[in-house]
């Protein structure tokens, strides 16, 4: 089959295993096609895309708007900052308005859990999830596992740990989804407070100490703290938090065995990673970039391709 | 289902004997010629082709594959969205002469999209087109090969099956299928 069995991407949750294939190797096709002389395909040239964002971005939107412009997309840009949105209008006025410029899919992020959930019910373009509240990120997700996938080889039995901020984070929930779907081992690791309660019931392990999770894992994909969605103190200090969690080209350098080091971006540098161990041998995060656009292309393309 | 074999083992080699030596004809000591595959069929065709032609030129050729999928026109027109394979072609075709080799020439769309796919590589001197099999009469563009195995009359319901040894099949056979 060449087809998703979905016609938006909402979630990882609600894709297969043979989705998740099917995307990974259709970007394997465009990773090759965005290395060329010549970086665009025309596939999509008669479809409208519209980026929404309610919620801030750098690599997402550049990596979403590039993914459609070398695939031949028309593009339209829209954040909250700029917008009527400002003057009280609804998110479904908003969409609605938008699709009646005849608009074919809608990429969007919003601070609010299932917020595309909820437009894939009322509207008919496809939509893809660029980020919902603390809920999903799942191109995050299919270009770090494709990241792994081309770094190591394959995912299946792999040990991969997350480190940080599982509590907020939607890049750890969807790379759970999407990693163990793949077959692979995966722990979760940062201060209690972080750890969401019933986080085990994923099928991940829980580990407290990042030097544990660091022995144990094959790859290490390190989040960042995400201050602006933390009401309350969950940790003494940042101080404190690099102290204990940070880590450094010397606790990499130290392992007994080479691990891949990821992280999903903007890097607080100092806080969860020190300048040295983000730009050292060990890390693949500009590859992850790189691989975003290919995913991101392979996404909107099985999506706009199935009618 | 009706089937009908068009070229057989022995017959197809010795119709890519002589499309090899068209080429040489044309081509002389290839210094200046590349062989393209097109995706996914004519890949084993150009391979076969290939071979032969090293043995008699006694020279690497420069072989590559491309995928013409993210070009062809019928996206969004179909249920299902084409699945892409690889393209790799890992030199220069600018100011190269190109063959591109197929099995089948149809409708002449994959062929379109080739060379639209093509182009983002380079501008090449000279484009070529080689086919095993040329379906007369069932054109929707303006194409047509340079170099053709073997013409056939057919109708637009019927198919032209290939199966070569390399993609697994016993025998190197070559039929045409009525679908009822």
């Amino acid at each position: 089959m060449s087809k998703l069995s979905q016609r938006h991407l909402l979630g990882i949750k609600n894709l297969t295993r043979q989705d998740i294939e099917l995307i990974f190797e259709t970007a394997d096709n465009f990773k090759e096609v965005i290395n060329r002389p010549i970086k665009k395909v025309p596939s999509l040239r008669d479809v409208t895309i519209a980026n929404i964002f309610f919620e801030n971005s750098t690599r997402t939107r550049l990596s979403f708007e590039l993914a459609e412009k070398r695939l031949s997309a028309d593009v339209i840009n829209f954040s909250t900052s700029n917008s009527s949105v400002k003057k009280g209008e609804t998110l479904l006025d908003t969409v609605n308005n938008i699709l009646a410029m005849k608009v074919d899919m809608v990429v969007m992020r919003h601070a609010s859990v299932g917020a595309p959930h909820f437009l894939a019910k009322h509207i008919k373009a496809n939509i893809v999830n660029a980020g919902d509240g603390t809920h999903e990120h799942p191109t995050q997700a299919l270009l770090d596992a494709f990241s792994i996938r081309e770094k190591l080889g394959g995912v299946e039995g792999k040990k991969i740990a997350i480190i940080g901020d599982i509590l907020h984070s939607r890049v750890a929930l969807s790379n759970i989804f999407a990693l163990k779907k793949l077959g692979a081992e995966v722990m979760v690791c940062g201060p209690p407070t972080l750890i969401p309660k019933f986080i085990s019931s994923l099928g991940v392990k829980v580990e407290w100490e990042v030097q544990k999770a660091l022995e144990w894992c094959d790859v290490a994909n390190v989040l960042r703290i995400q201050r602006e969605r933390q009401q309350i103190k969950y940790f003494p200090s940042l101080r404190e938090y690099s102290l204990y969690y940070g880590i450094t080209k010397k606790t990499l350098d130290d392992l007994k065995k080479e691990i891949v080091l990821m992280h999903p971006g903007p890097i607080n540098r100092g806080v969860e990673l020190t300048s040295d161990a983000a730009d050292s041998q060990h890390s693949i995060i500009l590859d992850q970039v790189e691989n975003g656009v290919a995913v991101r292309m392979a996404v909107l393309y099985l999506l706009a391709g199935a009618n | 289902m009706q089937k009908k074999i068009v070229l057989d083992s022995q017959l197809l080699d010795i119709t890519l004997n002589r499309l090899c030596q068209q080429l040489i004809e044309a081509h002389h000591d290839f210094s200046e010629t590349v062989i393209l595959g097109l995706q996914p069929r004519g890949i084993f065709l150009a391979e076969l082709i290939h071979a032969k032609l090293k043995t008699l030129v006694k020279k690497q050729i420069p072989l590559g594959y491309l995928d013409a999928t993210f070009h062809r026109d019928d996206f969004r027109r179909r249920d299902v969205p084409a699945k892409a394979s690889e393209t790799r072609i890992p030199f220069a075709i600018e100011n190269k002469n190109v063959v591109l080799i197929d099995d089948v020439l149809f409708t002449g769309r994959t062929v379109r999209a080739a060379l639209d796919a093509m182009i983002a590589f380079g501008r090449p001197a000279k484009v070529e087109l080689l086919v095993l099999v040329d379906r007369t009469s069932t054109r929707d563009l303006p194409i047509s090969a340079d170099y053709v195995g073997k013409h056939v009359d057919t109708l637009e319901s019927q198919k032209i099956l290939v199966e070569l040894v390399a993609q697994g099949h016993k025998q190197n056979k070559i039929w045409l299928i009525n679908k009822d």
